[in-house]
């Protein structure tokens, strides 16, 4: 017999409505209304307190902002060193580093492959020469620097260690974050060097590294951001990411590490898209899925291990290139839902960036924004302020069993390495994003200045950044210089000594420190250890 | 005689990992008909050249998101014109300023695409030039 509740939800979806598909921006459909009746099992604990739902801190935003945290890098990294000391003037409270492509697949600017990619898309780094140069004057013991950097992070990252080093700073009070995260490379952004088990090798070696010498540095950032460009659906987001997280867990278990020294520096970073409340569920839910997981299946001890601390960036899949100037209205909206599920940092995209790297006038909008979700919306005064509504909370249990249901078929595939060697994780996200693309293709989802409300003969009114082919001359000869000045016998040395480190299968961040302090290219530890590991090659799929 | 399903190759050059739209417009492509060797990421213009010389395509489409558009289009085109392809169409899409897309165009590459465009476009465009360009 029906309920009461199912009576009104059964009226309601036979009193006629207006002419649309009622399912989030994920295809999920919604009620017309949400009662006490959709959440029998009310999370009623509070923010700070096991399972985190609420947040990872009992105060939230009234004991610390989040930082606002731009991403940034193009050019040379004089560029980038620029536009960093813009942003820190303009009220940014954190720095986020981006590298340009050859630089995420390791390849000094002067490789072939490089051709046409130095600085386009991020800031070119080949040697601690163009570290020292990116990080000149900024105080890394008093701000805290994010480097999105993948295949090569645990070299980029002693890289910018040898620098700290250098210029006398403390490891122990360096803050901030590597990204580090190779499993969402294989499923999403595609940037690898090795194929997945030396790779994790890394990342472990990495974390035991850090426990030791860089206490404050979050190891990992594991991140659903790329997955969620890539088309994955809000469900698929959250649950390949924590996939990917509790399999590094497994992996650096497996090498005998204890898991309350190195879960508390595990980070993650998440995408806002545009359907405000369904983003806010899945934040909420991946706190309470991971902490519920770390508790009690890996019976962590340590409260702080049991956290998802994680930042936020807003969709730049959902800008338009057609009236660029309502991309601010966008953003604003995603970096609201990633302020009211809990963000500990924030990037906002500009508006331009359908179109180019933004400009310095889009990026400052993008800052503004979140200061005014800071200090004049009142967002910040009330930690989980949508907590107890009906439809939040319902949507947090219907993505958090979405997410269980995703993890058992990982499990039946073997783990997530097997999965994404078969493909799963991917297949799933491009059967997503060709769905999404016909409901949009067929209108059944609205997109304001694309397929509908488009403006006739709209022409750009808004200042367009250009990288000059230039940086790439320019960051060829600087290179060429630094191998000129330095002590090739050194390097050769590091080099001869990182390979024998490799093979017999030692933590390798001491032998890439040593070899970074001698100005080796990110190219050449790339060659030494390929030698080593090998490449991975991605069986093409559409 | 059954017409000929339009042969399209579709490739990434360069370092560019964001292979999302070359696949949701490889997959339009087959649903209309069309036939699509996908050859993925990280490829160079020889390999891609090559390819389209070896299956006979008619069109060659290629994704690039990165800023790198210039040199890669550049350098099909020219490699397509040496290895008589240069009666096929070469296209594709990414993130291409106007400036940029004028400058290919007059080194006689096809119309490119951007954020927002909707597949059935290039499917329409792909169909009208081959219509227009019989193969001699």
């Amino acid at each position: 017999m029906a309920t009461a509740h199912e009576k009104t939800q059964n009226d309601l979806r036979s009193t006629p409505v207006r002419d649309a598909e009622y399912t989030t921006v994920s295809g999920r459909p919604v009620e017309p209304v949400y009662t006490k009746a959709d959440v029998p099992h009310l999370d009623s604990t509070l923010p700070g307190e096991y399972p985190y739902t609420r947040g990872v801190h009992p105060t939230m935003y009234r004991g610390k902002l989040w930082t606002m945290r731009m991403f940034a890098g193009m050019g040379t990294a004089a560029q980038t060193n620029e536009r960093f000391k813009f942003l820190l003037q303009k009220g940014q409270t954190g720095l986020s580093t981006a590298f340009d492509n050859p630089t995420l697949y390791g390849w000094d600017s002067d490789h072939p492959l490089s051709m046409g990619e130095v600085g386009k898309t991020g800031v070119a780094v080949d040697t601690l020469a163009d570290m020292e140069r990116l990080f000149d004057g900024i105080p890394l013991d008093q701000v805290s620097t994010s480097m999105t950097i993948n295949a090569p992070a645990a070299w980029v990252f002693t890289m910018f260690l040898a620098n700290a080093e250098k210029r006398g700073i403390d490891f122990a009070k360096l803050r901030g974050t590597l990204q580090n995260d190779i499993l969402k490379e294989y499923i999403a952004q595609k940037e690898w060097i090795f194929p997945p088990e030396p790779h994790i090798k890394l990342i472990t070696d990495l974390m035991a590294f850090c426990s030791e010498n860089v206490p404050q540095w979050n190891t990992i950032s594991i991140s659903g951001y790329h997955i969620r460009e890539a088309g994955a659906t809000a469900a698929q987001e959250l649950a390949f990411t924590l996939a990917d997280g509790f399999c590094y867990v497994d992996h650096a278990l497996a090498a005998g590490q204890d898991i309350d020294d190195f879960a508390p520096r595990l980070s993650f970073f998440f995408n806002s898209h545009l359907d405000f409340f369904e983003e806010i569920a899945k934040l909420r839910a991946a706190r309470r899925i991971w902490a519920r997981h770390l508790r009690e299946r890996y019976k962590a001890k340590n409260p702080r291990s049991w956290l998802c601390r994680f930042h936020v960036q807003t969709a730049g899949c959902s800008l338009t290139a057609q009236q660029p100037e309502i991309n601010i209205v966008r953003t604003a909206l995603e970096a609201l839902a990633g302020v009211l599920g809990g963000c500990q940092s924030l990037h906002t995209n500009s508006m331009d960036e359908a179109l180019a790297l933004p400009s310095d006038k889009a990026a400052e909008i993008a800052l503004r924004t979140q200061q005014i979700i800071a200090f004049e919306s009142g967002a910040a005064n009330v930690a989980d302020p949508l907590g107890g509504s009906y439809f939040i909370e319902k949507l947090t249990d219907e993505l958090e069993a979405d997410a269980e249901k995703y993890f058992e078929q990982i499990d039946v595939l073997g783990g997530m390495v097997k999965a994404i060697e078969r493909g799963f994780p991917q297949q799933e996200i491009t059967r997503s994003a060709y769905e999404y693309q016909k409901a949009v293709s067929e209108q059944r989802k609205i997109i304001v200045g694309v397929n509908d409300f488009a403006n006739e003969g709209e022409e750009l009114v808004i200042p367009i950044l250009e990288i000059d082919e230039s940086v790439e001359r320019e960051q060829v000869v600087s290179l060429r210089k630094v191998k000129e000045g330095r002590d090739n016998l050194a390097v050769k040395d590091r080099l001869e000594k990182l390979e024998r480190a490799a093979r017999d299968n030692r933590n390798l961040i001491p032998y890439l420190l040593d070899s970074c302090r001698v100005y080796t290219t990110l190219g050449e530890i790339r060659q030494a250890l390929v030698k080593v590991y090998g490449e991975y090659k991605e069986q093409a799929f559409y | 005689m059954a017409e000929q399903p339009i042969k399209v190759v579709v490739g990434k050059p360069g370092l560019d990992g964001h292979d999302r739209g070359a696949k949701v417009v490889a997959r339009a492509l087959v649903e209309a008909g069309m036939e699509v060797v996908y050859l993925g990421l990280q490829q160079t213009p020889e390999a891609i050249v090559a390819a389209a010389l070896e299956e006979d395509a008619d069109v060659i489409g290629l994704s690039i998101l990165s800023g790198a558009h210039m040199p890669h289009f550049r350098r099909v085109k020219e490699l397509m014109d040496q290895q008589g392809l240069g009666d096929r169409l070469l296209t594709g899409g990414g993130i291409i300023p106007t400036k940029d897309q004028e400058t290919l165009s007059g080194m006689g590459v096809g119309k490119l695409f951007g954020p927002g465009d909707d597949p059935q476009m290039i499917v329409a465009y792909i169909r009208e030039w081959v219509k227009e360009h019989p193969r001699a």
